[in-house]
């Protein structure tokens, strides 16, 4: 099991990993995740699953190279087996047919926003898909996200590619054109997220955002993922990934992921090293 | 299994003379500073002194003391005479893991609190579970290893879910009946509370390791990276075997709801002790799981959970460790021996107080603890003096690193994905004795029905489910 079948350059420093995971293929339903270690000696981390196939066995992951674990995982190669892969993990998304749903995936959260764009759209809801980055080289899953949606934008800061501008603004000329939005769904950076869901609470639009604090166990045994949620604290890895964007803290889940900066820093130091 | 009844001896006043035999531990100031194991165990010759403390009473209320019965004077009166392969069997009859109880069994509340010889003037009781631990120990290095007598297979499987104590014994016990076993494991590393919670320098990991090979000989597979409710659910496994074993504990953490609790640096100790001690966070040069290592360490709590998180953070080098508990001294539900090695190894005891919230710095990290002073007042239901907050006794502490260690509830993972399981207040109801639910076939045991409880009424709870379990295989009753 967990044997690397697959992997694929999406874009710089973002892999796609196909792995043999045959109770997970079948288990998983949009909106979960697994816990990935790479190796002994390594994290566990938490990864979307990005899509899955039940007959095949397999579950794709789409990753992007942040740190020493996701670097690790990037070395290894076709053929060879990830030490552990849990899942899959946390509560499905909620899926039932209200409309226009607009998918935005910022950046590497492309990935988990397709699974939940696919599900959506297979419930009978129009959905628009955003695909939204700082420039065309950190895009990715355009084909896929075209096949999950109805309809596809793209939008870049610095307009490389689509239109230039944020993913505010991407919502901002959806609603002026299609009038009535039923629901956002917004994942990717914190900040990203954070302004949207301020936007939209601006406008009315109930949003679902997913929260990517730092995980260990995955099955709610710890309480390090929690985030406070209409001022209550929620663990993110059993009462989540999903929650009402509006009712977010943001800002104490950013600084919640950066609690561990030095260690990250000298982590990757060592695996350079090593690498060298 | 009735105790043995050994020839009353003569000598009874050599015997209580005879000197309750210290257990030899690391010196206090070293061992702050490694993950090594603190206490050294017995020799033999001392092992050997210390059963001949016990006077082999008629009826020896040390038995009705160990939640599994253990025959005591039986498996003493073989140590005292040095056949430590026979005292060993007497032992693990009852006790299928005598080197983790031996070291991590509160004792003092349990066995020993009726042994006879402690009840005579000026004296202490027999160190019943030291001579527990030296008898395993005594095994592992070499003694002699009994091969385990597996019966024919029977045909019939069992999934056994969580690979803590109860799991590891009902697994143990149904495999040597000759069912297929099958153990099923959230975490990437069998053993429960064992792997994650208890530290190396209390019970050290090679220890529980050497339990589950010993299982896998026996021929019982286990599956980690398989959390059941999630992966598949018990309905799923009910059609794949013939009956269920949930196990999976009380690894839900209790958070206090205290201003600031979500601050960096604030742990509970499930978390705080996953890191160091599953992922091997005391060792950075080999594992990437960081922690955050404290100079100013708080820990919140006063039971064996608080006592572990405490000197672990001694370990990873804190410069002072303060543990902060809103009762006295003689409330602290820890066990004795690790209340006395905290206090050696410097860990301040800040008794009768509670924290009210917690401040941070600009980065949002933890900087302090405030907290108000406590008084005991009237008995509760439990008998306990019930602690009462003092106004306007507020005072805080510096801490860059805060461990909540006040409890665990049940795991939620299998009740909130198993309709037809009933529980209560989160636990899996299971009739007593027989560890059946309400659900055919489901049986369960250990910490999600007692809730936070110990390693051998776990491992007692898991044992009597095999029995049960082994009878519903061949007579299909339920
Ligand atoms: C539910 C969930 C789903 C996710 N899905 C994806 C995905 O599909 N693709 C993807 O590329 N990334 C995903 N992530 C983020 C991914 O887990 C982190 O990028 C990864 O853990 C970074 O590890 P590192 O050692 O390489 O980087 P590091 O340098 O150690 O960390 C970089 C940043 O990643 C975050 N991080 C670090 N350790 C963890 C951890 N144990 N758990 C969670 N976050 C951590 C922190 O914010 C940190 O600042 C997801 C996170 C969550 C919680
Ligand atoms: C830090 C600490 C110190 C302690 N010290 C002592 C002590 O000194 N003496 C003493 O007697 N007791 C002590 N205890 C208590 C003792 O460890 C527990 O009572 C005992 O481990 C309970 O055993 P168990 O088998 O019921 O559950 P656990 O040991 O909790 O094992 C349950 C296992 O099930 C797994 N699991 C959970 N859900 C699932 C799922 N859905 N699918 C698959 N697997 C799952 C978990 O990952 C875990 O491995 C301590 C506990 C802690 C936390
Ligand atoms: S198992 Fe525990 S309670 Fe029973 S005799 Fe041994 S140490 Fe005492
Ligand atoms: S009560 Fe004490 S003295 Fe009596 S049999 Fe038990 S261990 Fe021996
Ligand atoms: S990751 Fe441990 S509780 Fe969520
Ligand atoms: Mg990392």
């Amino acid at each position: 099991s967990f044997e690397l079948l697959e992997k694929r350059e999406l874009a710089p420093k973002v892999n796609l990993y196909k792995v043999r995971a045959p109770q997970v293929a079948r288990a998983r339903k949009a909106g979960q995740f697994v816990i990935i270690r790479v190796c002994e000696g390594s994290e566990r981390i938490p990864l979307t699953i990005a899509d899955a196939d039940p007959v095949a066995g397999t579950v794709t992951l789409v990753v992007q190279e942040v740190g020493s674990t996701t670097a690790r995982m990037a070395q290894v190669k076709v053929g060879e087996r990830f030490a552990d892969l849990l899942g899959p993990l946390g509560a499905p998304t909620h899926v039932a047919k209200i409309g226009t749903v607009v998918c935005v995936g910022g950046g590497i959260g492309i990935a988990p926003v397709h699974p939940i764009a696919q599900a959506l759209k297979a419930a009978g809801n129009r959905v628009i898909g955003v695909l939204a980055a700082r420039n065309t080289g950190l895009l990715f899953f355009r084909d896929e996200m075209r096949k999950a949606c109805d309809e596809v934008r793209v939008w870049t800061d610095d307009g490389s590619e689509g239109k230039k501008g944020l993913a505010t603004d991407a919502i901002k000329e959806i609603q002026a054109e299609v009038g009535q939005i039923a629901e956002v769904v917004a994942i990717g950076p914190v900040p990203m997220m954070k302004f949207v869901s301020k936007l939209t609470k601006e406008l009315g639009i109930k949003t679902q955002v997913s929260l990517n604090p730092v995980m260990v166990d995955g099955t709610g045994m710890c309480g390090g993922c929690r985030v406070s949620v209409d001022g209550k604290s929620k663990f993110v890895c059993v009462d989540g990934p999903e929650f009402d964007g509006h009712q977010v803290d943001f800002d104490e889940l950013s600084r919640r992921q950066a609690i561990y900066k030095e260690d990250e820093r000298r982590a990757m130091e060592r695996l350079v090293k090593e690498v060298r | 299994m009735a105790p043995t009844i050994a020839p009353v001896p003569k000598d009874l006043k050599k015997r209580f003379q005879t000197p309750r035999q210290e257990m030899p531990a690391q010196d206090p100031i070293a061992r702050g500073k490694n993950f090594q194991e603190v206490t050294l165990g017995l020799e033999a010759e001392a092992a050997k002194l210390e059963a001949y403390r016990c006077i082999y009473c008629k009826e020896p209320e040390c038995v009705q003391g160990c939640p599994v019965g253990i025959d005591i004077p039986g498996f003493l009166h073989e140590v005292e005479k040095g056949n430590f392969a026979e005292a060993l069997g007497i032992l693990k009859s009852t006790n299928l893991l005598p080197a983790i109880c031996g070291r991590v069994c509160p004792q003092e509340e349990q066995c020993e609190s009726l042994c006879k010889t402690g009840k005579s003037k000026g004296n202490r009781p027999v160190a019943i579970g030291r001579v527990e631990r030296f008898l395993a120990d005594w095994e592992r290095a070499g003694g002699i290893a009994k091969p385990v007598e597996v019966a024919p297979p029977t045909g019939k499987k069992v999934a056994v879910v969580g690979s803590g104590p109860a799991g590891l014994a009902c697994a143990a016990d149904l495999a040597k009946l000759g069912h297929k076993v099958i153990v099923f494991e959230a975490f990437h590393k069998p053993g429960g509370v064992l792997v994650y919670g208890i530290p190396e320098f209390r019970l050290p990991k090679a220890i529980v390791a050497k339990e589950i090979a010993n299982l896998e000989k026996m021929g019982v597979d286990i599956v980690c990276d398989f959390a059941v409710g999630l992966t598949a659910t018990i309905e799923d496994l009910q059609k794949a075997f013939d009956a269920i074993f949930v196990a999976t504990g009380a690894g839900l953490p209790y958070f206090m709801d205290l201003p600031g609790e979500n601050l960096g640096g604030i742990y509970s100790a499930n978390e705080y002790l996953t890191r160091v001690n599953l992922m091997g966070a005391f060792d950075p040069e080999h594992n990437d799981t960081p922690v955050v290592r404290g100079k100013n360490v708080v820990v919140v709590g006063g039971g064996n959970v608080a006592m572990d998180a405490a000197r672990t953070a001694l370990r990873l080098g804190a410069e002072k460790v303060r543990l902060v508990y809103r009762r006295s001294h003689d409330e602290m539900p820890a066990r004795e021996e690790e209340i006395e090695h905290a206090e050696e190894e410097g860990i301040d005891f800040t008794l009768l107080t509670t924290p009210v919230r917690y401040l941070g710095d600009d980065k949002g990290r933890v900087v302090a603890v405030e907290c108000r002073k406590m008084e005991l007042g009237e008995p509760g239901p439990d008998g306990r003096r019930k602690p009462v907050e003092v106004a306007g006794s507020e005072h805080q502490f510096p801490a860059d690193v805060v461990v909540v260690s006040i409890g665990n509830g049940p795991n939620p993972l299998v009740p909130r994905t198993t309709p037809g399981l009933e529980t209560k207040k989160g636990k899996i109801v299971a009739r007593d004795g027989s560890g059946r639910t309400s659900m055919k076939g489901v049986f369960a045991g250990g910490d999600i029905v007692l809730g936070a409880a110990t390693v051998i009424l776990a491992m007692g709870a898991g044992r009597q489910a095999a029995a049960s379990i082994h009878e519903y295989l061949q007579t299909g009753t339920w």
